[in-house]
């Protein structure tokens, strides 16, 4: 089995709110101060997945990313945790491109590197949190797709699928190649054992540009984007918390009871 | 949800050269368009298995067959299991712009475009987008963010509508959808919600919580930690990752407030946080709290709670 994860570094979504800060300006969120950014958990969790497929089934794993610069530090994590190869695509060119190029770029990428049975992303960017990505490269390249992802199985020579809904889950079978994009019901991504970090660090990572996967400029970058940010803002809380207080945390509770009471919510 | 979008799009399509419409597929739907025209909306009908019954690549399918007849120039979905799966890849086959998770929709009165707003950095921030002429765009929409539409004096009419759709050109199979049974009352529903974070350190600590939503005649809810950890099922949680809820009473146990958990509950009309941390992010949110463990807490508002309530122990 051939997969081939995309992976996208961002900003830890995971930090305090109260570290988190963006300049209204430029539109643009200031990086906090001594966080230093991480793969996208999601993409962390379609490269667990695809591990634990290659644990079972053999095959290779080859992970993608785009980035501004033609080292990345996710990639090497993710060799470390046991992908095989990566390939990270870096051309100023690539520069504010919106979804629909990200797709368009990747799949370019990716009918370079030809042979392939299942294509993983991360369900969405824990960034823009939109999800977009992954269902539009199946349709740049006409194949089958499965959102939300929990586990995948190979069963006579297709694809078994269980994706998470609400309120259960659906079974889907689907032929290869195919695309799915995985949830965060995968549970918690492996860590880099010590040989992985240290067989990560001597793997060469090739840095493919523009015209080393046949862009087409009229499709990438800002000026193919097919909607402009106009407003980037942080949300203003109007609540104000009252703190009900008591000689016990018990003898609080009881005021709360009543303070709600008296609301009118119980 | 459809009710929700009626609304939105009622909001949109003030002109009559931009009328609004609902496309209803599946078998037996006249109830459901007699109920759609009820509220003052043209339906178009189509004959078809539901979502439920075939995968998400017929509808992309079907949809954007009836898209390239129709030429919409708005198609609203709601952010949906659905409308998740479909949205994108129906935009990516028509060539339109797409906005994922949007909370408001608005006209810019100079350039006509539209502005869709929506969360991002996991509710940190909110980011607008403007997607000047460029036809048709796709929205979804966050569930409870508009009010469900109203019955009307105006009856909507009811037309067929008939699409080809080769279905060798299908490829992926739906094989089986299966629900989890829901104890009591559905979370979207539910009038009071108890909900419990990492702070309550392991499945036994949610017997409390429990206790106290059955007496409140509620439903228990979880924030990310205890699904990842495994101590409660997932299809409870709450959040940008789960459901989407607005009751009368939210009470947070031992949830730190990350944004990406607030996604799924700050519609609602009265939080209450209880967490041993005072810097908690949740009071920031929270209309009234507790600074205190709730091993604590919870034993004595149960108690207090069932004496106002006038529920006695043998009950």
């Amino acid at each position: 089995m051939e997969i081939i994860v995309s992976v996208k570094q961002i900003q830890d979504p995971e930090i305090p709110p109260v570290k988190f800060k963006l300049d209204a300006e430029s539109m643009r969120v200031i990086p906090p101060e001594g966080i230093p950014p991480v793969m996208n958990p999601y993409d962390e969790q379609a490269v667990e997945l695809a591990l634990r497929l290659k644990d079972k089934y053999g095959g290779k794993i080859t992970v993608l990313t785009i980035h501004s610069e033609t080292t990345s530090s996710i990639i090497k994590h993710a060799l470390a945790m046991g992908a095989d190869e990566g390939i990270v695509l870096a051309d100023q060119a690539f520069e504010g491109s919106d979804s629909f190029s990200t797709a368009y770029i990747l799949s370019q990428a990716i009918q370079k590197i030809k042979d392939y049975d299942l294509l993983f992303f991360g369900r969405q960017a824990a960034d823009w949190d939109e999800g977009l990505v992954g269902s539009i490269v199946a349709e740049n390249l006409g194949l089958p797709l499965v959102t939300l992802a929990e586990r995948v199985d190979i069963m006579k020579g297709k694809l078994k699928v269980k994706r998470v809904t609400l309120d259960g889950y659906q079974v889907f079978t689907v032929p290869t190649p195919a695309v799915v994009t995985v949830s965060n019901e995968v549970g918690q991504p492996r860590l880099p054992s010590g040989w992985g970090i240290i067989s990560a660090s001597q793997k060469q990572i090739p840095v493919w540009g523009a015209s080393d996967i046949e862009a087409d400029p009229s499709q990438i970058g800002a000026a193919a984007a097919r909607r402009k940010l106009v407003k980037l803002f942080v949300p203003v809380r109007e609540k104000k918390c009252e703190i009900i207080e008591g000689k016990t945390t018990a003898e609080a509770s009881i005021k709360l009871a009543d303070r709600l009471r008296k609301a009118g919510v119980i | 949800m459809t009710k929700e979008l009626i609304t939105v799009g009622r909001k949109l399509s003030h002109n009559p050269s931009q009328p609004l419409s609902l496309l209803l597929i599946g078998q037996d739907t006249q109830e459901a368009a007699h109920e759609a025209a009820s509220l003052g909306i043209d339906v178009w009908v189509v004959d078809d298995i539901s979502f439920a019954e075939s995968p998400p690549e017929r509808y992309v399918a079907l949809i954007s067959a009836i898209c390239q007849q129709e030429t919409p120039s708005l198609i609203l979905l709601g952010q949906t299991d659905m409308g998740r799966d479909i949205a994108p890849r129906l935009a990516a086959r028509l060539g339109a712009s797409v906005c994922m998770d949007c909370v408001e929709l608005a006209i810019d009165p100079d350039n006509k475009s539209l502005l869709q707003s929506k969360p991002v950095y996991g509710g940190n921030a909110i980011a607008v987008w403007a997607s000047a002429n460029h036809n048709p765009q796709v929205v979804t929409m966050r569930p409870r963010v508009a009010k469900p539409a109203e019955p009307t004096s105006r009856k909507g009419k009811i037309a067929p509508l008939t699409v080809e759709l080769d279905d060798s050109t299908i490829k992926s199979k739906l094989l089986k959808t299966a629900k989890e049974e829901v104890k009591g009352i559905r979370l979207e529903e539910a009038k009071v919600i108890v909900t419990g974070g990492g702070g309550i350190g392991g499945r036994e600590g949610f017997q409390l919580l429990e206790e106290l939503s059955q007496i409140l005649g509620g439903a228990i809810g979880v924030s990310r930690v205890p699904c990842d950890e495994g101590w409660m099922p997932a299809s409870l949680e709450i959040g940008q990752t789960g459901h989407t809820v607005s009751p009368e009473l939210y009470i947070a146990v031992g949830i730190s407030g990350a944004p990406q958990h607030l996604a799924g509950c700050s519609g609602s009309k009265c939080i209450v946080a209880i967490n041993k941390n005072p810097e908690a992010h949740i009071f920031k949110e929270a209309d009234f709290g507790i600074v205190g463990d709730y091993r604590e807490a919870l034993p004595s508002f149960i108690e207090k709670c069932k004496a106002l309530l006038s529920i006695s122990d043998s009950e």
